[in-house]
């Protein structure tokens, strides 16, 4: 019990860490889904193209000697900027090819082509980084003012590197939250997420819109990636499955096509998961441990589905484009 | 070409085309000439008789007769023979009640482990000491293992969909897929606190199924080693679980049943009205897709002798997934199409170009390539093997197939519908 109670304060960090990622990943989805009811298959792999974006651009400045001189904060507004820009760009690219024309037809049809584009990405960036690199397993590099602790109280620092994931992701969450509720664009991703037909009646551009959203999302993706690869230091292309389905979970746990559900969600599941890493082996005197963490939000989902379909904040969902 | 001359022209196609790969043992193109005579035997409009007549010759005669010179072929029909059931039984799945299942391969994964573990001595781990010493089973447990994982592997895709069944499609992809790393995860971590898969280290030696027609061969004087005997007898094992599949295929598809699932594929609620119990229908289609990976997974742990869960990722799930939509969801040839050629694709084309390619690196030849200047090939990066990038084929063949071609090469004859 007492290692348990020792333990608790990095538990909380490390699960409040994971969570805002899961949830700055889970808005992709969701965004996208509220307005195509769509699952996104291939955002899992947007969010691997920010991790990337991200390591090349800091090898990058390493090689031309920027790293050292330039001001950690414009390194790090460099790389995030760069990161979520590509991401959100690649994003739109994937959804003016392999969705837009599928839209309309079975759900099922656009839902296998993002399996396919999802699949092809993986490769399409291992074959980019082996020709490019020679390796597609990329290590960032250290960043000095990111390698520091905190002091909070006597015992208990916390590392830079996990405080620049907190403030980011929640200045990113307050600026979606305006962007959406506050501003016209916002109104009218809102208005076909809502009704796609009688927005478009209202002079809402319908596509545009879904472009931008998918942009949106895709920046978002893009900004966790970054922050993922900041955080755990190595990428590879193929990395992205398993945040990308948590990240899924989270959105259906908080309600899919809600969003500040995936916000919550993203946080309850990055919770439970660093929780079950954690305390799942004490708990079972070692029977089980952390390798039970994937499992435990994949039952997680499974029963979320099967007792509340709709998720903690959803609203019902509409059978209209079954 | 008139009628008459297309049965001799055929026969004179599979003859050269054994007598090809007869010839040239190393040759990928030999062999699939040979493959592609039982495509050609689909499409020519001849008497079923003859077809069939001939169908059986390449498979039963003259395959065999290629792979007792060259035990290569064995491998590649086997694992052409495993991947064709995988797609049938999905394409049950995906293609007849229109559910997207991306957890195929967790019942294939349950299939194999049920033999792996009792077929050899990992279950001596587990099972109490008084009993102990009884694994592994003997080899003539195979066949009922065998029977005994349609009704686990059945089982186990009824109890999935008990509960998620009443899902919408998409989420009802997320689910399975979320059961079928549950189930890898499983396999990986189950070698504590008892050691039920020994983790990912695997299992090894599995049981072989037995050879009780050996005495046969020996009473007619017919001296074969073990060791040659095996390659065939897999290879009409999964010869004749492919030709049971079909058949029951075939059978559901054209009976109440069948025209339920179709019924379902097009328009549940319509369906429903009409009195299609729509849970009991999906529940049956689950199982029996279930089932029939779980058997071939038997198959393939005795063929393989040894399996760990790196066999089973979700990976193989979309691989299957790849091979029914580019035959054409719903289409039983399709599906054995879809199969055929991407298995070879992987296989045989894949692999022999990477072959190539390295050939081409360790030549250190130099191309002069207009713009770009010389480029030598020493140079060309090791990464660059067109065998590690089946993720990207399988990915385009999906989203290509799904804008240009949703209903697959060959779509079900009754299809054409929306």
């Amino acid at each position: 019990m007492e290692i348990a109670l020792e333990i608790l304060p990095q538990v909380l960090l490390d699960g409040i860490v994971l969570g805002f990622m899961y949830a700055l990943i889970a808005l992709g989805y969701t965004m996208v889904y509220g307005v195509l009811e769509f699952i996104n298959f291939a955002h899992s792999e947007i969010f691997v193209l920010g991790s990337f974006v991200g390591v090349e651009v800091l090898l990058l400045l390493q090689s031309a000697g920027l790293l050292a001189t330039l001001h950690p904060a414009l390194i790090l507004l460099l790389v995030i900027v760069t990161g979520m820009t590509i991401s959100g760009l690649a994003a739109m690219t994937l959804e003016r090819i392999a969705y837009r024309p599928l839209m309309g037809g079975p759900r099922l049809v656009a839902l296998i082509s993002a399996i396919g584009a999802s699949f092809f990405l993986q490769d399409a960036l291992r074959l980019f980084e082996s020709l490019w690199r020679n390796t597609f397993y990329l290590n960032y590099p250290t960043l000095d003012f990111l390698d520091r602790n905190l002091p909070i109280t006597a015992s208990l620092t916390i590392p830079v590197k996990s405080l620049l994931v907190i403030v980011t992701a929640i200045l990113t969450l307050l600026g979606l939250h305006f962007f959406v509720n506050r501003t016209r664009m916002g109104m009218a991703i809102r208005a076909v997420a809502q009704d796609p037909d009688t927005a478009s009646l209202m002079g809402v551009p319908v596509n545009r819109v879904i472009a931008l959203t998918f942009f949106v999302g895709g920046a978002l993706g893009g900004l966790a990636g970054v922050l993922f690869g900041i955080h755990y230091s190595l990428v590879n292309p193929y990395s992205g499955f398993v945040p990308g389905m948590k990240a899924f979970t989270a959105a259906v746990l908080g309600g899919i096509g809600n969003i500040p559900g995936a916000m919550v969600g993203g946080m309850l599941l990055g919770l439970l998961e660093a929780f079950a890493a954690s305390y799942l082996s004490i708990l079972t005197d070692g029977a089980f441990g952390a390798e039970y963490k994937d499992v435990v939000a994949f039952v997680v989902l499974i029963v979320i589905l099967i007792f509340r379909p709709k998720g903690l904040l959803g609203e019902a969902v509409r059978e209209s484009k079954a | 070409m008139s009628a008459a001359l297309v049965v001799p022209g055929l026969c004179l196609y599979i003859a050269v085309s054994c007598a090809l790969a007869y010839i040239f043992p190393q040759s990928v193109l030999a062999f699939l000439l040979v493959e592609a005579s039982l495509l050609l035997l689909y499409y020519v409009h001849i008497s079923d008789r003859v077809k069939f007549l001939l169908g059986g010759l390449v498979l039963l005669v003259l395959l065999p007769v290629l792979g007792f010179s060259n035990a290569y072929y064995f491998e590649i029909a086997i694992q052409i023979g495993i991947f064709v059931a995988l797609a049938l039984g999905l394409n049950i799945v995906v293609g007849f009640v229109g559910l997207l299942n991306l957890g195929f391969v967790a019942f294939y994964a349950i299939g194999a482990y049920l033999w792996a573990v009792f077929g050899s001595p990992q279950a001596n781990n587990f099972v109490p000491a008084i009993m102990g010493g009884w694994f592994p089973l003997s080899a003539n447990w195979f066949f009922v293992f065998l029977l005994l994982s349609i009704v686990v592997g059945g089982a186990a895709g009824a109890l999935l969909g008990l509960p998620v069944l009443r899902l919408r499609g998409d989420y009802l992809a997320i689910v399975t897929l979320g059961f079928a790393e549950v189930v890898r995860a499983l396999v990986n971590n189950l070698d504590k606190p008892i050691n039920l898969t020994n983790g990912p280290r695997g299992i090894s030696p599995i049981s072989k199924p037995p050879l009780f027609f050996k005495p046969l061969l020996e009473f007619f004087g017919i001296q074969v080693s073990d060791a040659a005997l095996y390659p065939m007898y897999f290879y009409f094992l999964v010869l004749l679980l492919v030709c049971v599949i079909i058949l029951v295929t075939q059978r559901l598809e054209n009976s109440r049943v069948g025209r339920a699932w179709k019924a379902i594929r097009e328009d549940e609620i319509a369906a429903s009205a009409m009195g299609v119990p729509v849970v009991r229908m999906k529940l049956l289609g689950f199982a029996v897709g279930a089932s029939f990976a779980s058997a071939v997974g038997v198959l393939f742990a005795a063929k393989q002798v040894f399996i760990n869960p790196e066999s089973f990722t979700f990976m193989e799930s979309i691989g299957v997934l790849a091979m029914v939509i580019l035959g054409g969801m719903g289409s039983v040839p399709g599906a054995i199409l879809g199969a055929t050629g991407v298995t070879i694709l992987n296989l045989q084309l894949l692999k022999g170009l990477s072959l190539w390619l390295n050939g081409l690196r360790q030549s250190g030849a130099v191309w002069s390539i207009p713009l770009l200047g010389d480029l030598s090939l020493a140079n060309l990066p090791a990464q660059f093997e067109p065998a590690k990038y089946e993720r990207m084929i399988f990915g385009l063949i999906l989203i290509l197939m799904m804008i240009f071609r949703p209903q697959g090469i060959l779509p079900p004859k009754q299809g054409a519908k929306k």
